[in-house]
């Protein structure tokens, strides 16, 4: 007896497959992209002064490091800001609120991830750095520590969505053990919930960090954008710049394929490594949990 | 001595499922009572309200009284925490905590404020050997609990309520997902314990019912249809509607 052909199934299959390797392709083409227009940069420029604590491309200047420690210093801050606000809002909703203000504030929250950051760019620019002047007494308001707290606000919806739907798919027999013992409902959250959501809480820190890394306009909107070294605690309070705004403000006025435009797209590779180390870091960390529980449960 | 003295409860939950009707029941002190009867019956739901554990879910109306020493432990005044130490629980499915198996045996223990060392492993081996499973965890104490086979699982929950030295332990279906070894094991960890303890089971069979009371009770729809000390109920039960389910003609 012939096998039928099942012309259906092989074309999904076919599609699917093709959808696949297509994102592979894209990533694939970008990374090639950002190589063959950021290397030469090494040739133009010395490694040593890419290096240094200038960034004035006018004079020929091409130092990245304020860039790097300006972007560096505003995501730390916001990470600051945004972990124990993310976590504690997750662990609010999902163990402590009662179920009609969740249900207000679960859908609250996902539309607030969806806010488009030029918005509360506009936020920072008339309500947070004025603000910021004034109460600490600074000589500008833009500054990194407003785009730390701006980027925190970006980051908080993400990381409280996903915490809050990690928190909520642990079993409830987990805490009716616990409580069943004498544990309070605090101790509870703390050495049983927590901990066995634990990998998708850092999943939601991880994409928190993504999604602060990558963010562009709302920093360039409230950060003063001057390229400073930013290595002392004071820097948190001076203007800095950030790798993203440095590219999206110089990319469009630069001649293309002259230095600038090599250095810029080198920035470009600088980021496209930092954010791979925290996505490798984020999925090592996922994965070693993911296999444990695996093994455990077989 | 009656330990437990349950005096016409009655409670409904939020979707107006009334699961306990009127239910008036004396548990005697150092015995196994065992509650049983078809599903929805409202043995779990009595079971919770010995140890509040229904404050934490939705409950509409509830009435009556729970005495426990001559104390009336639904009384708003009750510190809950202390009594949940006082009377301990094992679940249907095994929930060990997401810690070793060291951890889970003292958790409870360093909620209640123990922290010698000493204290601390004379508990761990103490309640271990009373859920009769000290040999076979002895040597992997600090690996994960999960990690055990589910009969392992639940004796290590078994060990873990012990260790806090609980006056009475509520058994809910401890064994429906146990092989009949496991059980086996449990049930005889059982009969030692009940020297000591008040302990309220339910079992998940008819037959486990009848292996294990020394005092039966049987519930169907919210209602306690019958209670006899001893074996009564299984030998000469007064009510056909008992009758037929411990027959097996039930439906
Ligand atoms: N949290 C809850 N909310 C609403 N109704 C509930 C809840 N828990 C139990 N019930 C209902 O209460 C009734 C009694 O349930 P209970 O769990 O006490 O029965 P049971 O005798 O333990 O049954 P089983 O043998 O299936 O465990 C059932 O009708 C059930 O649907
Ligand atoms: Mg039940």
């Amino acid at each position: 007896m012939q096998k039928p052909l099942h012309w259906r199934e092989i074309i999904i299959t076919r599609l699917i497959q093709a959808s696949g390797y297509s994102a592979i392709l894209f990533v694939a083409a970008i990374f090639l992209f950002l190589m063959r227009e950021g290397l030469p940069a090494l040739g133009e420029v010395k490694f040593s002064d890419l290096l240094a604590v200038r960034w004035y491309p006018i004079e020929a200047y091409f130092g990245i490091l304020p860039l790097i420690t300006g972007s560096l210093i505003i995501t730390i801050g916001a990470m600051l800001i945004a972990f124990p606000l993310g976590i504690a809002t997750a662990v609010y909703i999902s163990e402590i609120a009662p179920r009609w203000v969740r249900e207000i504030l679960k859908p609250l929250v996902e539309l607030l991830a969806g806010l488009p950051s030029v918005m509360l760019g506009f936020l920072g620019i008339l309500v947070v750095s004025p603000f910021l002047r004034t109460a600490l007494d600074l000589p500008t308001g833009l500054s990194a520590f407003a785009g730390s707290l701006l980027l925190g606000g970006i980051a908080v919806p993400t990381i409280v969505s996903i915490a809050e739907d990690a928190l909520d798919a642990v079993p409830r027999s987990y805490r009716e053990g616990a409580w069943a013992l004498g544990a309070t409902k605090w101790q509870t959250i703390w050495r049983v919930t927590l901990p066995a959501a634990r990998s998708g809480v850092l999943t939601a820190i991880m994409l928190g960090i993504g999604r602060a890394i990558g963010e562009t306009m709302a920093v360039m909107m409230v950060t003063g954008n001057a390229p400073v070294l930013a290595i002392t605690p004071g820097s948190l309070f001076a203007p800095a710049r950030t790798m993203t705004a440095t590219i999206a403000a110089e990319m469009g006025e630069v001649a293309s394929g002259s230095t600038h435009y090599h250095v810029l797209f080198f920035i470009g590779i600088v980021l496209f490594m930092i954010s791979l180390a925290v996505n490798i870091a984020a999925s090592s960390v996922v994965f070693r949990a993911k296999k444990r529980a695996e093994r455990i449960l077989s | 001595m009656d330990k437990i003295l349950i005096d016409s409860l009655s409670l409904q939950y939020a979707d107006g499922t009334e699961s306990l009707r009127n239910v008036s029941l004396a548990i005697p002190e150092k015995a196994i009572t065992v509650l049983f009867g078809p599903a929805g019956g409202g043995k779990s739901t009595l079971l919770r309200c010995l140890n509040r554990l229904n404050d934490l879910t939705e409950v509409r109306a509830s009435s009556g009284k729970v005495l426990i020493d001559g104390e009336n432990v639904l009384d708003p005044k009750t510190d809950v925490i202390a009594l949940r130490r006082k009377v301990g629980m094992v679940f249907a499915r095994p929930v060990v905590l997401p810690m070793s198996i060291r951890g889970n045996l003292t958790y409870g223990l360093e909620l209640a404020g123990e922290t010698r060392r000493s204290r601390l492993d004379e508990a761990v081996e103490r309640s271990l050997r009373l859920a009769a499973i000290w040999d076979e965890v002895k040597d992997r104490l600090d690996e994960p609990a999960i990690a055990l086979s589910g009969g392992q699982q639940q004796r290590v929950c078994l060990a873990r309520v012990l260790a806090l030295q609980p006056e009475i332990v509520l058994l809910d279906e401890p064994t429906s997902g146990l092989d009949p070894i496991s059980t086996g094991k449990v049930e005889a960890a059982l009969q030692e314990l009940k020297k000591d303890y008040t302990i309220i089971l339910v079992p998940h069979s008819v037959q486990q019912a009848g292996r294990t009371a020394d005092h039966a009770a049987f519930f169907l729809q919210g209602e306690l249809v019958e209670f006899q000390p001893g074996h009564g109920i299984f030998t000469n039960p007064r009510d056909k509607r008992t009758e037929d389910y411990v027959t097996g003609r039930f439906g």
